[in-house]
């Protein structure tokens, strides 16, 4: 068992550790402050062969020929462990244990320590094994035929939220000449260990502005005269092999969604955009679909009309250049299906920013999120940081582009992003879900969400905390506020004027009333939905599918650790042996005793007693 | 600790007693019931011994350490008491028995006196004690590790095991003196059990001290046994011809 510092969680350690058979867990202590070079357990090469670029479309740039994203990466999430790993988060917990070693496993003069030995016991006993080939075709076997079945893994699963600006009928199809532009990003992210994903750069920081560049365009005056519709969309399990696009463009192909892929007229995504050096963004494109020449044409519109919006802003946008193609992006499943005019933006132009790519180590700090001291949780959800007033910036950027692609032809500087907003979405996605803000906006019977600490894996139960509340901050924040009653609003089929194809309806807490604990609940409007974010390999049940992603999660019954003293073989082989001799010796004493009773004990004086 | 500390302390604690159940106690029916029910009245008085105890705990800061070991030694000594109460009504108890099992038997006498009664009584209180002290003791003997990581002695479960041994001993022969006392109205001889009861329980407040309470028990339990020897008809010399019996290799003659 070995206790591990959380500097020395590299991958030489721990291939090296892999290879002996002698250890049977291990247990790391998380590092703090995080280590300065740098740690990501995540591929050099995100989401390889699952992107856009393969052998026979753009083989240049595939595998990371090219540019090498990540190139920290270490890979060491996707290698086969046999012996348990936890996380030691709390110092105390480390101190325990460093405690019990100091006492009794240190050797001393020389020779080895003694008995008794301080030892540890990791449970985490999955239930899953091989592949996910293995384990569906294990679990759906169980599913068929068994009464009680005993399903041994899942799919990771989970919802896209998706809104339009201009409502749409969510149950029929769009026609084909509207034109939507689709933004887009993720909002997921990963780490070595099971439901520790803080991922504030690579999730965290480019959906908050996503949500900031929502707000800002649904104040504009003339959005549901605009030319074109524009969807936000934010994807879910994108840090798997893309689940949530890949579902997403199959649907579309598939005819489930109001979309099609001919609807789609341009693309827009944000990836990691917190560090920016020098306040530069860049704008990277598909090089490959560029040599089409009415691509080309679009992209350039596009790629000018975000350059315009920038002016004033303290935003430099610059390209990436023909040489580079698109980083790991939800856009490179749309490109799979279609050629569509695209640009995905980044604060990084070759190797990522992020030296904390999909590890725990993605926290609040990593993108210079820092509060004074002394301030209470309503005054630090209140505190604007720098890091919000850049991310607005960008928001500011990007919904200005928006408008002017969607054919909005009035002045955008009354589009401006609010910091503010960005600052308490920041602090409840990334410090503590539980204030007064989130605690405001959700339904609620789901209220018991906001109690841990935040975090953004896909999980196999859906939706999860993340998803829930991207869907009530896009809704408070792109929303209007409607005057119906908690029945009327739980069923708006009830009411004429609802409009129920067009909007969401949603019954929310509301604020806390002054000095008093009550809260002032009311209906929200908006065109906030859900899709099924489930990779359509399980759909068509190929699970050794290389087109789609087939993730799995195993299940497991425990996970809990102990530790204790384990004392010498001598020590209980002794006091087996004492107990069956003293058991044999009193057998034969009282045996003899008995026998001989009337030897022992004399007949008593008294005539009415029988004797023994 | 493993299985093999599992069956070494639980043959430690009860192969004794198992021996004397084996060979006096299960033959007879009678005697069995009166084992049984003998357990279950000690079975009661820790019940209603522990209620005032928690009444009492819950009814105090939990802060306070002296006042909980205040309260700790207060409950033992009342514990104590209250075994003894009941251990003198269940002798009440056998005493109407016998009048009923004398009315029912055919030629006048009772089947089983109220020494004999004394004893299987002794060894009921003493079984349901044990039980009680050690059960829990095992239950945990079974995982993969031992006592000792907060400092405390690696031997508890030996000691425990020891502990408890001698104190079904001791019951048994508490039981012995305590009827006889009361069958003979000599009254000093009850007091006298109830004092090394007390003596006994409170001992066991040496703990981790272990030679502080195993070796005043042992020698409690020698006097104890010595002097229920001598009272049950046993002598000196009836001692010295059973050894002298055994050595020359005798073969054993049925007894009872």
């Amino acid at each position: 068992m070995i206790l591990l510092d959380g500097n020395l969680f590299n991958r030489r350690v721990m291939l090296q550790l892999k290879g002996t058979s002698r250890v049977s867990g291990l247990a790391v202590a998380i590092a703090k402050p995080s280590p300065p070079q740098g740690f990501s357990p995540g591929l050099k090469c995100p989401n390889d062969g699952f992107g856009v670029y393969s052998k026979d479309y753009g083989p240049q740039f595939a595998h990371c020929n090219n540019t090498v994203w990540n190139p920290l990466g270490s890979g060491l999430s996707y290698e086969d462990f046999d012996f348990p790993i936890f996380l030691l988060e709390d110092a105390n917990e480390t101190q325990v244990i460093k405690q019990c070693y100091q006492d009794h496993n240190v050797p001393r003069d020389g020779s080895g320590p003694e008995y008794p030995l301080c030892a540890m016991q990791l449970f985490s006993h999955m239930h899953a094994v091989t592949s996910t080939v293995t384990c569906m075709r294990r679990s759906s076997l169980q599913s068929t035929f068994s009464i009680n079945p005993e399903v041994v893994c899942d799919p990771l699963l989970d919802y896209n939220v998706w809104s339009t600006l201009q409502p749409i009928n969510s149950s029929g199809k769009v026609d084909a000449e509207k034109e939507v532009i689709i933004v887009a990003t993720r909002i997921d992210s990963h780490s070595f260990f099971w439901n520790i994903a803080p991922g504030a750069e690579s999730a965290v920081s480019s959906f908050v502005t996503h949500l900031a560049a929502a707000e800002a365009l649904h104040k504009a005056s003339d959005v549901h005269l605009l030319q074109r519709n524009i969807m936000f969309t934010f994807f879910q399990g994108e840090t798997f092999d893309y689940i949530g696009s890949s579902r997403m463009v199959y649907d579309m192909e598939k005819d489930k969604f109001p979309l099609r892929l001919d609807n789609i007229h341009s693309f827009v995504e944000m990836n990691q955009v917190a560090l920016r050096n020098a306040s530069v963004l860049w704008m990277h494109t598909d090089p490959v679909s560029r040599l089409n020449k009415s691509v080309e044409v679009q992209v350039r519109i596009l790629l000018d009309i975000l350059s315009n919006s920038s002016v004033g802003a303290n935003v430099t946008l610059q390209e990436a250049g023909y040489s580079q193609p698109l980083p790991p992006s939800s856009f490179q499943r749309f490109l799979r299906a279609r050629h569509i005019p695209g640009v995905v933006l980044t604060d990084h132009r070759t190797a990522f920013q992020n030296r904390y790519y999909q590890s725990m180590y993605d926290t609040p700090e990593n993108i210079q999120m820092q509060y004074p001291e002394g301030l209470s949780p309503e005054e630090t959800l209140e505190y604007v940081t720098d890091t919000a007033k850049s991310l607005a910036e960008v928001a500011t950027v990007v919904a200005r582009a928006l408008y002017r692609l969607a054919g909005g032809a009035n002045n955008t500087s009354a589009i401006q992003a609010d910091p503010k907003t960005v600052s308490r979405m920041l602090y409840g996605f990334l410090i503590k879900m539980n204030n007064s803000w989130f605690q405001s906006i959700i339904k609620p019977d789901i209220k018991g969400i906001l109690g841990d600490v935040p975090q953004h894996y896909v999980a196999v139960s859906s939706p999860v905390n993340t998803t829930y509340l991207v869907q009530y901050v896009l809704a408070n924040l792109t929303g209007t506020v409607v005057n119906l009653t908690k029945e009327e609003c739980l069923n708006p089929e009830k009411t004429p004027s609802s409009e129920k194809e067009l909007y969401e309806y949603a019954w929310v807490q509301g604020s806390l009333e002054p000095n008093s604990t009550a809260r002032v609940p009311y209906c929200v409007r908006s065109t906030v939905r859900l899709s099924k974010a489930l990779s359509p390999a399980f759909e068509l049940r190929q699970w050794g599918s290389t087109e789609y992603s087939t993730w799995t999660e195993s299940r497991w019954k425990e996970i809990r650790a102990r530790i204790f003293l384990v004392a010498s073989k001598e020590l209980e082989i002794i006091t087996l042996v004492v107990g069956i001799a003293i058991l044999i010796f009193s057998l034969l004493t009282t045996y003899f005793i008995n026998a001989k009773a009337d030897v022992l004990f004399s007949i008593p004086r008294d005539p009415g007693a029988v004797a023994y | 600790m493993t299985l093999a500390v599992f069956f070494g302390c639980t043959f430690i604690a009860f192969g004794p007693a198992l021996g004397l159940f084996v060979f006096t106690i299960a033959r007879d029916p009678l005697r069995i019931i009166i084992l049984i029910a003998g357990a279950f009245f000690w079975l009661v008085s820790l019940l209603l011994s522990s209620l005032i105890w928690f009444i009492a705990v819950k009814a105090s800061d939990p802060r306070d350490e002296p006042l909980q070991k205040g309260l700790l030694i207060f409950g033992v000594m009342f514990s104590v008491l209250l075994q003894e109460a009941f251990r003198f009504l269940y002798y009440k108890l056998l005493r109407k028995a016998i009048e009923g099992l004398v009315a029912l038997s055919e030629d006048g006498c009772s089947p089983i006196s109220i020494q004999q009664m004394a004893y299987v009584a002794g060894v009921g209180f003493g079984l349901m004690s044990g039980a009680f002290s050690m059960i829990n003791l095992l239950a945990d003997t079974l995982g993969p590790g031992t006592v000792g990581i907060h400092g405390d002695s690696q031997l508890y479960f030996l000691t425990s095991a020891f502990m408890t041994m001698v104190l079904i001993f001791l019951h048994t022969f508490w039981g012995i003196l305590f009827f006889h006392g009361c069958e003979h109205r000599r009254w000093w001889e009850i007091t006298a059990v109830v004092v090394m009861h007390l003596a006994v329980s409170g001992s066991t407040f040496c703990n981790p001290l272990y030679v502080g309470s195993l070796v005043p028990s042992y020698l409690l339990m020698a006097t104890a046994a010595a002097w229920a020897y001598l009272l049950s008809g046993g002598s000196a010399q009836n001692l010295w011809r059973f050894l002298l019996c055994l050595r020359s290799g005798p073969s054993p003659q049925p007894g009872s």
